[in-house]
């Protein structure tokens, strides 16, 4: 099984759950910025929820399938194509030999997810295939996939005595993941320095909308919104941040950090997205804008406590079916 | 170790835990804080997937779902912080476990050390002289941050004390050592930056290929010597 990047999208990269345990010594855990969308498109495929997939932003690359593989997508929907064929994102799709896949345009979201059957060949580094720039570790040689670059399956794929040509076929079900992402205000806890902000300035955290600018990538997201304020001038010394972390910049404006986040960072938390909201805020493009509700810690929890069951409950179900369909 | 500094425990969002040992950066604080570091590596707490040491806090990544499903009935924040509370009650009164000294030489030629003679100036020093003061004392690497294997390592000779360039440098290059504030640091990676450069090592700080990837860790002792340029081209024969 193998796919050739026929030509190069903005920022491809393979992405896991991400790099833990080695934050200590200022690797960050990077992974995929919509773990949601990334286990989705593992379950559709049979894979682990682990498995490392392609993470495409809009324009995203052209990929010729060189063997007849069963592939999903699911995350952003960018109007992705077979020749003339569109492939809806969240199905299993059982796409032919010598296909293209293509996108034409964005619809929705920000990142779509790729995962392939049996998943891919890649170089894991620290217990992780998660992509890491800095060191130009993990994923496909530690960067972005270019173009000519050939990825290469870990399996054989079972159908690749299939009918080939320029086609597909869309299996008829399909993962419904709207329930996961959230329509109304990211919720968010209160951090550490929220407390010192002035009284006008908490309000206005929750009373106004706030703008994803241009300058926002894997590592945070710059917000512009009402300025914010803190009662007292702050030396703050460097400590931990973690992935959804509010900070509070020195022009009083707002940063949320993202996956490929640093370790440790010396603004003030103001909050921290929390944890079941963090997908739908990855999924948001620059442009986009949001308003922030707080909520207490143990509803953060529970929040993402009951969408962790409903997600693996998902999940089954995907391989339920997908069983089913090799069966038959 | 001396007197145990007081600790203050809060979350860090959803899904970490910070303990904070008093509200300055002091060297009995940083202790407390690697010695809890290399107690909770050893023994980890459960559904604990990562540690952040930094200057006086420690915080522990974790993983809701797991603690949750294991402990349902109290909050997972308690859950850890509970935990937390009964650890370092437990281990107050223990030295950090591991103690390495570490040599690392830098050329202090001025076609790398860039802000030499501009620091040497500001403080009415000798180039001479400024050499001398940075690599006389052995520094603590407090923690580790900004990108993988930069160690943030204190505190340098009050006559050198010097602030960060007020806009960073669009590119340093791997291996500068620098100083910012008390601080003194080496860029394990080239990237932007805004610290005062002084020299360049050869050395290695961050091989993403071994085992052990990171030179320095939190606590270690580092002492700098000096290397002419010769010297630093045969170490580093690129």
């Amino acid at each position: 099984m193998s796919l050739l990047i026929q030509k190069q999208g903005l920022s491809d990269t393979f992405q896991d759950l991400g790099r833990y345990g080695y934050q200590y010594l200022g690797v960050n855990p990077g992974g995929a910025m919509d773990t949601i969308a990334m286990r989705i498109a593992n379950a559709l495929v049979g894979n682990d929820p682990g498995e490392a997939v392609l993470e495409m932003y809009f324009p995203a690359a052209v990929i010729l399938f060189e063997e007849t593989v069963l592939v999903s997508l699911a995350g952003a929907d960018f109007s992705a194509a077979i020749g003339e064929k569109e492939i809806p994102v969240c199905h299993p799709v059982l796409v032919h030999a010598g296909s293209v896949l293509h996108f034409r345009g964005r619809q929705k979201g920000a990142r779509v997810y790729l995962a392939i059957q049996g998943g891919f060949q890649l170089s894991s580094w620290l217990n992780s295939c998660s992509t890491h720039l800095k060191t130009k570790t993990g994923g496909f040689q530690g960067r972005a996939l270019q173009k000519n670059d050939r990825i290469i399956g870990k399996q054989k794929s079972p159908f690749r005595n299939h009918p080939t040509g320029n086609a597909c076929e869309i299996l008829h079900w399909q993962a419904n993941v709207q329930a996961f992402y959230r329509k109304e205000a990211l919720r968010f806890v209160a951090g550490e320095e929220y407390w010192l902000l002035q009284k006008a300035s908490r309000h206005k955290l929750e009373d106004h909308p706030f703008h994803i600018s241009r300058e926002s990538d894997r590592m945070g997201f710059r917000i512009k919104g009402e300025s914010l304020l803190l009662e007292n001038p702050l030396e703050m010394i460097s400590s931990a941040i973690t992935r959804g972390t509010i900070q509070l910049l020195p022009d009083n404006q707002l940063i949320v950090l993202m996956a490929d986040h640093q370790t440790t960072g010396g603004y003030p938390r103001i909050g921290h997205i929390i944890s079941a909201d963090f997908p739908t805020l990855a999924q948001m493009d620059s442009g986009s804008d949001f308003s922030l509700q707080q909520v207490t810690l143990s509803e953060a929890e529970a929040v993402f406590y009951q969408q962790e069951l409903n997600l693996q409950q998902l999940q089954n179900a995907c391989n339920f079916r997908l069983q089913e369909y090799l069966a038959t | 170790m001396s007197a145990p500094v007081n600790y203050h425990i809060y979350p860090c969002g959803d899904h970490a835990v910070t303990i904070q040992f008093g509200d300055r950066i002091t060297l009995s604080a940083n202790q407390q804080v690697v010695a809890l570091f290399q107690h909770l590596q050893a023994q980890p707490l459960f559904g604990v997937r990562d540690l952040i040491p930094a200057y006086n806090s420690l915080t522990l990544v974790y993983d809701i779902f797991t603690i949750k499903h294991q402990y349902p009935d109290v909050s997972v924040y308690e859950q850890v912080s509970g935990e937390l509370h009964r650890v370092i009650d437990r281990i107050t009164e223990k030295e950090e476990t591991t103690h390495r000294l570490i040599r690392i030489p830098v050329c202090y030629d001025v076609s790398f050390g860039m802000d030499l003679a501009s620091l040497a100036a500001l403080h009415q020093l000798s180039i001479e002289e400024v050499i001398a003061l940075h690599n006389s004392k052995t520094y603590r690497v407090y923690m580790i941050g900004f990108m993988p294997g930069f160690a943030y390592m204190g505190t340098v000779d009050a006559k050198i004390i010097t602030p960060r360039h007020p806009s960073p440098r669009k590119s340093v290059a791997a291996g500068s050592v620098g100083i910012a504030g008390e601080q003194t640091g080496i860029y394990p990676f080239t990237s932007p930056g805004g610290w005062q450069i002084i020299g360049r090592t050869p050395v290695r700080l961050f091989s993403p290929d071994q085992a052990n990837p990171c030179l320095l860790q939190p606590g270690d002792e580092v002492q700098f010597y000096p290397i002419d340029l010769s010297t630093f081209q045969n170490l580093n024969p690129v």
